[in-house]
């Protein structure tokens, strides 16, 4: 971060080749430097924006382990730009996670394993994935982010819980498809992801990063529309188009301060109450018969 | 008859579509899925009916009248107006085009079967425009494109393995009311958006008459069947005739057999898409 709290962010809104980790790392470092080149400090990609989405059995296929080759090359190429990505990590016990990381400095910061695997519709992720079982946040040089993937903010409670811990800015990686064709000027999954997004960062007064690929994966698109919003819920920097794009925005973190001294939400969140509340709620419904 | 209702009656608002968005969408589609595969070039059948002519337009758009071919197939017996409707979107789009008169092949085999009817005819007649367009596309260097709508591949209106063959579909997920919608859009003559639809086995052929329905009716009714998943009851509420909902559940249901691969018999561990599940699109 610079002396003055400004922050240049980078949104790579990307396609990717089906499966050909390779071809993909080689992308990544061009959009990398492309980011570097913007001034960005920080350059988020898609979720698994390393292997693409929909991977069937090519998951256990594409997938690494953190001590990969692979990871490793990632870290160097975060020596001075923090990077997100997406990949699938295989663990020890051969589970295969969906995961996005999160690299500084030539390390591997953190990794978030997705937690709500959609397996529904036009989805099957839990046929694939082992699920993730825990929201954490991280300090960055930036101030304090978590990670949600795509399908992860679609649950109120992880934005929520990443919010209580305190973060400045929560990070979405996603591979939505589009669909939901109507009059309007965009799909219903657009409008959708803008409500959420836009909801999620007023109300949590965080910005919010939301980082969607582009491109077709059997007949499905992916509808783009990648966005910097700050926390008072306004969209600082968007790409409107489903190509590929290098979404860059400066930021100043110092909003984080004065927008919750203007709106002291979190200051006001009764988090006793919520867990006693949820906590009597479990209660009531695991003490049913039936 | 009834006269086509495509362009003069208002559209059912759920299934009125935003042209311009629909539009970049499969134009995306066919770019990026016919190039990804090292594939510039597209092959299609022009009947001069407007799921072809919107596929024509779509195609051009996304790789360049350079790169589309047209295929013009008549039979004898096909309404003549096909053919000039089919050269008029190939001169307004500036396509290659290839005509080869269907009937020669067709009536060399029916010689021998002189007792076959309209169906085995106009299934044959499908069949064989399906491997002339494979077999162009190996000369040309070029991916089969496919113009079957969504309200014929769930009725099942259309001849497996003949209509229904292609690499890819930019409008199988597009109901024919929708189809109307967007070839007036983009720009497909009204002559064609707004003659009744065909199959053109012979001149005056009717997809309504012989269907028994009107696309209109069928696409609302398609849409809460489909989309919204309605039940038999609900449908019967919003009333839908119990004798149109039962025919046209069970047409949905006797043609799924179309829309998929053949059954393979079950006997290894991993059986081809049962548990050997890869995209299409694999390494592209």
């Amino acid at each position: 971060m610079s002396q003055d709290g400004r922050l240049t962010v980078a949104l790579a809104q990307v396609d990717a080749a089906l499966g050909d980790r390779d071809k993909n790392l080689e992308r990544h470092r061009g959009w990398i430097q492309r980011a570097r080149n913007s001034g960005a400090q920080l350059v988020v990609f898609p979720e698994l924006s390393l292997t693409g989405y929909f991977l069937k059995d090519l998951v256990a296929e594409t997938a690494v382990s953190i001590e990969s080759p692979t990871v490793k090359q990632l870290s160097e190429l975060s020596r001075d730009i923090d990077i997100v990505v997406g990949l699938v990590i295989e663990e020890p016990d051969h589970r295969y996670f969906n995961a996005s990381l999160y690299f500084s400095a030539g390390e591997l910061v953190h990794l978030h394993r997705k937690v709500y695997l959609p397996t529904y519709g036009m989805f099957d992720d839990t046929r694939y994935f082992a699920t993730g079982n825990r929201f954490r946040s991280f300090k960055t040089s930036f101030g304090r982010a978590g990670m949600l993937i795509c399908e992860d903010i679609w649950h109120l409670s992880s934005a929520y819980v990443l919010s209580l811990e305190g973060v400045d800015m929560i990070i979405c990686p996603s591979a939505s498809p589009g669909r939901g064709i109507s009059t309007d000027e965009r799909l219903g999954t657009a409008e959708s992801y803008e409500i959420l997004c836009r909801t999620y960062a007023q109300f949590l007064t965080s910005f919010f990063l939301y980082c969607n690929r582009v491109g077709y994966e059997d007949g499905a698109n992916f509808w783009g529309g990648s966005m910097v919003i700050g926390p008072n819920g306004d969209i600082i920097a968007r790409e409107t188009d489903a190509d590929e794009a290098l979404v860059v925005a400066r930021v100043d973190l110092g909003d984080v301060r004065r927008d919750r001294l203007a709106n002291p939400l979190l200051r006001d969140e009764k988090l006793e109450l919520t867990v006693n509340e949820l906590r009597r709620v479990l209660h009531e419904r695991t003490r049913k018969p039936f | 008859m009834s006269a086509p209702a495509s362009l003069s009656e208002p559209v059912f608002p759920p299934l009125a579509i935003n042209a311009e968005l629909v539009k970049g969408i499969l134009v995306g589609f066919i770019r990026n899925e016919v190039r990804k595969v090292g594939f510039e070039r597209v092959i299609l059948n022009l009947s001069g009916g407007v799921d072809s002519s919107l596929v024509a337009v779509l195609a051009t758009e996304a790789l360049g009248a350079q790169n589309v071919m047209a295929l013009i197939l008549p039979y004898k017996t096909s309404d003549p107006k096909s053919r000039t409707d089919a050269l008029q979107m190939v001169a307004q789009l500036g396509l290659h085009h290839l005509e080869v008169d269907i009937t020669p092949q067709i009536d060399a085999y029916f010689a021998r079967f002189p007792e076959a009817n309209q169906v085995r005819r106009g299934n044959k007649m499908a069949r064989e425009r399906m491997t002339i367009a494979y077999d162009q596309s190996l000369a040309w260097r070029a991916l089969v494109i496919g113009t079957s709508n969504k309200t014929e591949l769930l009725l099942g209106y259309g001849t497996i393995y003949g209509d229904t063959a292609s690499a890819i579909n930019p409008v199988g997920d597009l109901y024919k009311t929708q189809v109307w919608q967007l070839a007036d859009a983009v720009g497909v003559p009204t002559a064609i958006v707004q003659k009744a639809p065909s199959a053109d086995l012979w001149a005056g052929q009717s997809d309504e008459t012989e269907l028994g329905f009107q696309y209109r009716k069928v696409d609302q009714f398609l849409y809460y069947l489909v989309d919204r998943r309605y039940s038999v009851e609900e449908l019967k509420r919003l009333g839908f005739e119990p004798a149109f909902i039962e025919d046209i559940i069970r047409r949905v249901r006797d043609n799924q057999y179309k829309r998929r691969l053949p059954l393979i018999a079950k006997l290894s561990s991993r059986t081809i898409d049962r548990e050997f599940r890869y995209p299409r699109d694999w390494g592209h």
